[in-house]
């Protein structure tokens, strides 16, 4: 089997471990760094892909989801910083019980 | 055969720390385990014949973005129950793992580096040129909209800041003597 093949299987397992991440957690912190490990295995799947076909276009697809996920993760980190502020607190079990009452 | 020999065990250390990501309780020890598993999924993209994209991930994810995860756990300071609870210095036994993986990294660091083959890991390698002229010629839609999604992201972030200190400002004032 090719490295590129192999490195395919290696995105779906981290993929799969960033979306048990995001489902199992119930810190804002955590769910967001799954998230990021989510966008990270696509990344390493793009990248496979182009070294499987020998094209670059795998690759600058790669350099694409870079500034995407900056954004994310400064969007993301501040809206937690204002959910801290508002509820004391980052579990989001409790912060979803506290918006039901 | 070289390629395999660095693809595998930075695959394994990858797959390692992105358990211990979700795993650990502690936030800080999560992002630190975050920054192994994208230093193991840089040394995996070199094995693909990508190394500037491997270069990439170490500076632009490990160095920017976890280290902004990092600014707001300590910000936030959620990790200080956590260290109550286990000692604030981490104990023998807990850094045993974490210390045998960055050990199996820096290993394959240096093999790819003193290696007595010049390195070009895949055969279908693609050069940094080629990279380069594709993304400012075929791509450069995309890097004017990436340049756009940035900006965007500052915006936002800046708003959110302000948003967030707006009403601590307005109390401040309400309670500030005259």
């Amino acid at each position: 089997m090719l490295p590129a093949e192999q490195a395919l299987i290696l995105a779906a397992i981290l993929f799969v471990t960033g979306v048990i991440g995001v489902i199992v957690r119930r810190n804002l912190i955590f769910v967001l760094m799954s998230v990021e490990i989510m966008f990270n295995a696509a990344g390493l799947a793009f990248v496979a892909g182009s070294a499987l076909h020998g094209q670059p276009d795998g690759q600058i697809f790669f350099i694409f989801i870079l500034p995407v996920a900056a954004a994310e993760v400064a969007i993301g980190l501040a809206l937690a910083v204002l959910v801290f502020q508002k509820y004391r607190t980052l579990d989001l079990w409790t912060i979803a019980r506290s918006r039901e009452e | 055969m070289n390629n395999l020999l660095i693809f595998y065990p930075a695959a394994v250390v990858a797959v390692i720390t992105t358990l211990m990501v979700i795993l650990t309780r502690n936030p800080v020890y999560a992002v630190i385990y975050l920054i192994l598993s994208l230093c193991g999924v840089a040394l995996v993209f070199f094995s693909l014949g990508a190394p500037f994209l491997a270069a990439l991930e170490v500076i632009v994810y490990a160095g920017a973005i976890i280290v902004l995860f990092l600014f707001v756990v300590m910000m936030l300071n959620i990790g200080r129950v956590m260290n109550e609870q286990d000692c604030l210095r981490p104990s023998r036994k807990q850094m045993i793992l974490p210390g045998f993986l960055v050990i199996v990294l820096l290993v394959e660091t240096l093999m790819c580096l003193f290696a007595a083959a010049p390195v070009n890991p895949a055969a279908s390698s693609i050069s940094t040129k080629a990279l380069g002229q594709a993304l400012y010629g075929k791509h450069y839609l995309g890097v004017l909209l990436s340049a756009l999604v940035l900006l965007i992201g500052a915006i936002g972030g800046i708003h959110l800041g302000r948003a967030s200190s707006c009403p601590d400002t307005k109390e401040r004032s309400i309670h500030a003597p005259r």
